[in-house]
């Protein structure tokens, strides 16, 4: 198949899912359905394209393709300021901080946590990405253990608002959030989109990238800022869906054989947003919200990223 | 001098706690008696095996793979058997404790073999690059198992289980840990063999040894422990990371004289970390998973910013 027709075959779905997702059942109240579904479809296209993004420029920084930037502590470190919340103040706890004062601390905090992971990580070595990763995933762990134990603490009840955090849900979303998020998001995809370019380049691997006369260093730091704005952003907004990323970025690697990050980066986000969308509407008309879309996705990314890994072995074996 | 440590902390253990029990009157005393036998000491026998399980099974997976960085946290096996755990739940809800042992070691057992296997097949050993794939593995059978328990409505009960705590530890409902002392012979009597199958399949074949039978009995020992402990307590994590480091910081790598010391090593952190718990809010206690993980995750980061110079 041609990749102007698989090109056109990505986008028939994304429309397909789009249509399916606001049409179906609608039923009498017309304005009420659309508005709320509306608020549904683009925070979910927002969410799509953040994480889309996110991934591809963290697999090129890292030259690996199995890796996925929301494993660096960050949703561990949401979900620890969330318990922390709730333990304090019990089920009071959003009468006493507002949505948008969540959102706004939660990301404030985690890009804190991203500024201080460099400040002490980075070094000019060549396993730098690698080191600061395997730091991450520490610290994730680390926060996982006082939330597990803040989450044992927890009554029952209360333990439920916790777990409303853990898991995605777009049904939470609001007009005033949205907005915020779709300033922060447009800012970061323009500046993604103009170092495009450079991040072809970094592709190439460190030693090619300086040899080319690109400043590396500097490079690395001002695209790890993007990612760390883009991950805080949608993790604040609906929680976090961990193997999302992986799932879209390998995807899009297979169907697309094209490595010009500017196109990429647009088909990986189209095919995010499939994925969510999709997976909304099981939740919504197929398990009528037993399950949820964060648990649905990271299902089937778990699976596909086991086959991921089954294959390299051969290729490397 | 390690097994002075180890006998002078159990008997810290033995007796520091809500209750007040002091040796003398131990004797006289019928009810501080009951106290001893039933809590205490099922508890400071626990922590000991718990300890050296743990620190020994590290210590074999990092042979086994020649990574430093590898260990039941970073390999997915505490994962594997919390999965193991909630899969006898919901199957069978009745299950005592053994049973439950036994579907956590099953799963403990296929996932670190998947694990090992695929670490003996990789080419680029990258010394970091291996423990990152443990723990995206362990990420993904945790979403596996969050998929049912959300479903089940039991997404609290499986923190517990992910966060050890002794203080539940009563005679009568902790003898599954025993187990690992099998485990521990079994490691112990194949020690030499482990070292040699991590040098490779063809290796190890040349010296005369069958790879496979080595690799399984490993990972069957290391199975063993973690899915006794994470059945009787909950999961420790790093221990199996940090202690068998540490040793080899202070005495190299000779494998005879570094196993029993790294056992004694392991054994003695968990009780100081067990004693810092209890003593910390008294007369209320914190959980162990979190005075090792934090003590443990700054020794671990400490570990790897060293190994960058």
């Amino acid at each position: 198949m041609k990749p102007a027709v698989k090109l056109l075959l990505v986008l028939l779905c994304l429309l397909a899912g789009v249509v399916l997702f606001m049409s179906y059942d609608v039923g009498q109240n017309l304005d009420y359905v659309l508005s709320k579904r509306g608020i549904r479809l683009a925070s979910m296209i927002l969410v799509g394209i953040s994480v889309a993004f996110s991934s591809i420029i963290f697999q090129t920084l890292t030259g690996n393709r199995i890796l996925t930037p929301s494993l660096m502590g960050y949703e561990a470190i949401f979900i620890l300021f969330q318990t922390i919340i709730v333990f304090a103040y019990g089920d009071t706890a959003f009468k006493v901080i507002s949505q948008q004062e969540n959102f706004f601390y939660a990301v404030l905090l985690m890009l804190g946590f991203s500024v201080f992971m460099y400040l002490i990580m980075f070094g000019k070595q060549k396993n730098g990405m690698f080191q600061l990763l395997l730091t991450g995933m520490v610290m994730g762990i680390l926060f996982q253990t006082l939330s597990q134990f803040m989450h044992v603490l927890i009554d029952p009840n209360e333990f439920s608002i916790v777990q409303n955090f853990m898991f995605v849900s777009f049904a939470k979303m609001n007009t005033s959030l949205l907005t915020v998020a779709s300033i922060t998001m447009v800012a970061s995809v323009g500046y993604a989109i103009y170092h495009a370019k450079y991040l072809d380049v970094l592709a190439l691997g460190r030693d090619h990238a300086i040899n080319l006369g690109l400043d590396y260093n500097r490079l690395v730091r001002k695209s790890m800022l993007i990612i760390s704005l883009m991950v805080s952003v949608s993790t604040a907004l609906v929680g976090p869906i961990t193997f999302l990323g992986i799932l879209v970025t390998n995807l899009t690697y297979e169907l697309f054989k094209t490595r010009k990050h500017k196109q990429m980066l647009w088909i990986c986000s189209a095919i995010a947003c499939i994925f969510l969308i999709f997976g909304q509407f099981l939740v919504e008309h197929v398990f009528s919200f037993s399950t949820t879309v964060s648990i649905i996705i990271n299902f089937i990314g778990g699976v596909y990223f086991m086959y991921l890994i089954w294959m390299t072995r051969k290729k490397i074996s | 001098m390690a097994a002075c440590l180890l006998l002078l902390l159990a008997w810290i253990s033995l007796f520091t706690g809500v209750k007040n029990i002091r040796f003398g009157e131990l004797f006289a005393d019928s009810e501080m008696a009951l106290f001893f036998t039933i809590s205490r000491i099922p508890r400071t026998l626990a922590l000991i095996l718990v300890g050296a399980g743990l620190s020994i099974s590290g210590f074999v997976m990092q042979q086994l793979s020649q990574n430093k960085f590898v260990s039941p946290t970073t390999s997915g096996a505490l994962e594997a058997s919390k999965m193991g755990i909630l899969v006898a739940l919901i199957a069978l809800p009745q299950a005592s404790l053994s049973v439950r042992m036994a579907f956590a070691l099953v799963f403990t057992f296929l996932s670190s073999f998947a694990f090992i296997v695929f670490v003996s097949k990789i080419r680029l050993k990258s010394t970091i690059f291996i423990p990152l794939i443990g723990l995206m593995l362990g990420a993904i059978l945790s979403a596996v198992s969050t998929f049912f328990a959300y479903k089940h409505g039991i997404v609290q009960n499986t923190q517990e289980w992910l966060l050890g705590d002794f203080s539940s530890v009563l005679s009568g409902q902790y003898e599954t840990v025993y187990a690992i002392l099998p485990a521990v012979i079994l490691i112990y009597i194949y020690a030499e063999r482990f070292t040699i199958a991590g040098m490779g399949e063809s290796f190890a074949t040349n010296l005369g040894i069958s790879y496979a039978t080595v690799v399984q009995i490993g990972i069957f020992a290391v199975s063993l422990v973690v899915s006794a402990s994470v059945v009787t307590v909950g999961a420790v994590p790093f221990l199996g990371l940090i202690i068998p480091n540490l040793v080899s910081l202070l005495v190299g790598d000779n494998l005879r004289g570094a196993l029993p010391l790294t056992a004694f090593a392991g054994a003695s952190f968990l009780l100081i970390c067990d004693i810092i718990g209890r003593l910390v809010v008294y007369p209320y206690e914190l959980p162990i998973g979190m005075t090792v993980g934090i003590i443990g995750s700054v020794i671990f980061l400490i570990l790897i910013a060293k190994r960058r110079r």
